[in-house]
């Protein structure tokens, strides 16, 4: 018989400190849906994965059941449709958006990624169509999420990229401004991003990947905060260990779900993704576990020690507990989505400059940030090259998913609501980069990508 | 081939709760292969390993059942698969 307290363990995770599977994504290669219609792909698009996803949700929701774990989301990344827009005959790419939020829709899930283009050493006819159609895609779809690759290790920063992506950041601000520029909060802005990754809104489903696959993203903010809690005044050393051991109880039921769901679904089990994933729910932060650390308010001193430790010992829990990691796997520090973090930024403890440097120890990077809308887009692109430098020189993913809100300044707040939660506005630095980012051109890969 | 649960009932102490849950479970055929219970400070809480392999309602369902039966009694009842709690604790 299983030990008493273990099992009473498990439940309390699960009722009471949020553990839950934060998502569980299906990649789905595109790459037979390539036609010179533009209408032709959308319809081999939507009829793809609607023949592969059909029965996610229905399966997701019986092994939530069986298993007792909550499923939170359901969601499909596919190939970076940029590939489809090459062969097209057609400069306009919009209809492939909507193909990908009618199959969302009629699958029933909440989030389909892969309206993204890899462009870390130069751009095509497809990636330059669809790149341009982001802003319009992202204003006209709901569940359409886009990323775009502008640099990695191996190949450095492309500076045109990242200068052009400053624009299309601000012209989705603009069409969606209605909504408080909430196209932004679905478009990410990556350097080394993984071709496995589960979560929104920077998940692809790569080239390099198997025709259909599952990836699993767990997480358990909540259950690291009680873990931490409990431990009392302990040494580092000892909350390591602390930590460690409940990533790998949170990773192991992330494996199990992730088995039984590709072996149900008839998909290949991809990976199982580590990161603690905040939400805005009450206990479900990530910066309320610095916090309990024993830092007085995320973003002083010491914060980006303690996020290192964190962020460390999660991964080494977790390696162990699955046959297969990747994706991002690391702590998530959004801005909007964690309670914790939201209440710094507010009180102006937590800046920008310490978030760029927090992300030097974490995955993903600057994530649901939002700056005042008037802030010009050389400001944006220069923000993104910075946070895109960590990644490339320290051989990491970074991200940059910016919201430049339109028509509001600092002071001034903005809420999504659901999982995207809420933001204060942040202030930027006033002093241009115009110059520095309009020379354009590649910053050349780092010394140390050269390791043959 | 047998497919295990557990099921954990935790709540305020009263008569008859093993009888109604076993009433419950016979009526689905739902074997029990252990059981543990104890009472700490008038909470009473029962640990159940049980063999559902004769069992005609999808695991779903079943589930369902009796997370209404602990309502109905005023008592919380979980029914999870064995293998969550084998995966996690477990090497």
């Amino acid at each position: 018989m299983l030990n008493t307290f273990d099992i009473l363990e498990t439940i309390k995770m699960i009722d009471e400190e949020h553990l839950d599977i934060r998502t569980v994504t299906m990649g789905i290669s595109l790459r037979d849906c390539a036609s010179d219609s533009v209408n032709k792909v959308a319809d081999k698009i939507y009829d793809k994965i609607c023949r592969r996803a059909e029965k996610l949700v229905a399966t997701c929701d019986d092994i939530a059941g069986e298993y007792g774990i909550p499923i939170i989301n359901k969601r499909v990344s596919v190939t970076p449709v940029s590939f489809l827009c090459d062969s097209v005959e057609s400069d306009d790419v919009i209809p492939l958006a909507h193909a990908m939020q009618r199959a969302a829709e009629t699958v029933g899930i909440n989030f389909i990624g892969g309206f993204s283009a890899l462009v870390h050493k130069g751009f095509t006819l497809g990636d330059r169509r669809l790149i341009g159609a982001i802003p319009q895609a992202l204003a006209e779809t709901e569940c359409v999420c886009s990323s775009v690759n502008v640099a990695t290790t191996r190949a450095g920063i492309n500076m045109d990229a990242v200068d052009e992506m400053g624009q299309i950041i601000k012209s989705t601000a603009f069409l969606s401004k209605e909504k408080d520029s909430i196209g932004c909060a679905k478009l990410v802005v990556f350097a080394n991003a993984p071709e496995d990754n589960p979560f929104m809104a920077g998940a692809f489903h790569g080239f390099g990947e198997a025709e259909c696959a599952i990836n699993v993203g767990v997480s358990g903010p909540g259950v690291v905060l009680s873990a931490v809690e409990r431990a009392g005044n302990c040494s580092l050393s000892e909350l390591a260990e602390i930590i460690k051991r409940t990533a790998f109880k949170i990773t192991r039921m992330g494996q199990l779900a992730a088995n039984e769901a590709s072996r149900r679904l008839g998909a290949e089990f991809g990976i199982v993704d580590l990161s603690l994933a905040p939400t805005p729910a009450l206990g479900d932060s990530v910066a309320r576990i610095l916090e309990a650390m024993g830092l007085e308010v995320v973003g002083t001193h010491g914060s980006t020690a303690a996020l290192a430790m964190l962020n460390d010992a999660v991964k080494k829990g977790g390696v162990m507990a699955s046959s297969h990691v990747g994706g991002l796997s690391g702590a998530f520090i959004p801005v909007s989505e964690d309670a914790g973090m939201i209440e710094a930024a507010a009180a102006c403890s937590l800046t920008l400059d310490k978030l760029e440097a927090m992300t030097a120890v974490c995955s993903v990077g600057l994530d649901m940030i939002a700056v005042p809308g008037e802030t010009p887009a050389s400001t944006i692109s220069a923000i993104i090259a910075d946070e895109i430098a960590i990644g490339t020189i320290n051989n990491k993913t970074t991200a940059v998913r910016i919201i430049p809100v339109y028509g509001k300044g600092v002071g001034d707040s903005v809420s999504y609501g659901g999982l995207l939660g809420e933001a204060p506005i942040m202030p930027v630095h006033s002093g241009s980069s115009s110059s520095f980012i309009a020379r354009g051109g590649r910053i050349p890969a780092p010394i140390h990508s050269q390791r043959n | 081939m047998e497919k295990r649960a557990v099921i954990t009932v935790v709540g305020r102490d009263s008569v008859g709760i093993i009888a109604q849950i076993s009433t419950e479970l016979s009526k689905n055929l739902v074997n029990i292969l252990d059981i543990t219970q104890s009472v700490l400070q008038d909470l009473f809480v029962m640990i159940m390993l049980v063999d559902m392999s004769k069992c005609d309602l999808r695991f779903t369902d079943f589930v369902e059942a009796m997370v209404d039966k602990g309502e109905e009694m005023g008592v919380k009842i979980h029914v999870m698969h064995e293998d969550i709690f084998n995966s996690m604790h477990r090497i």
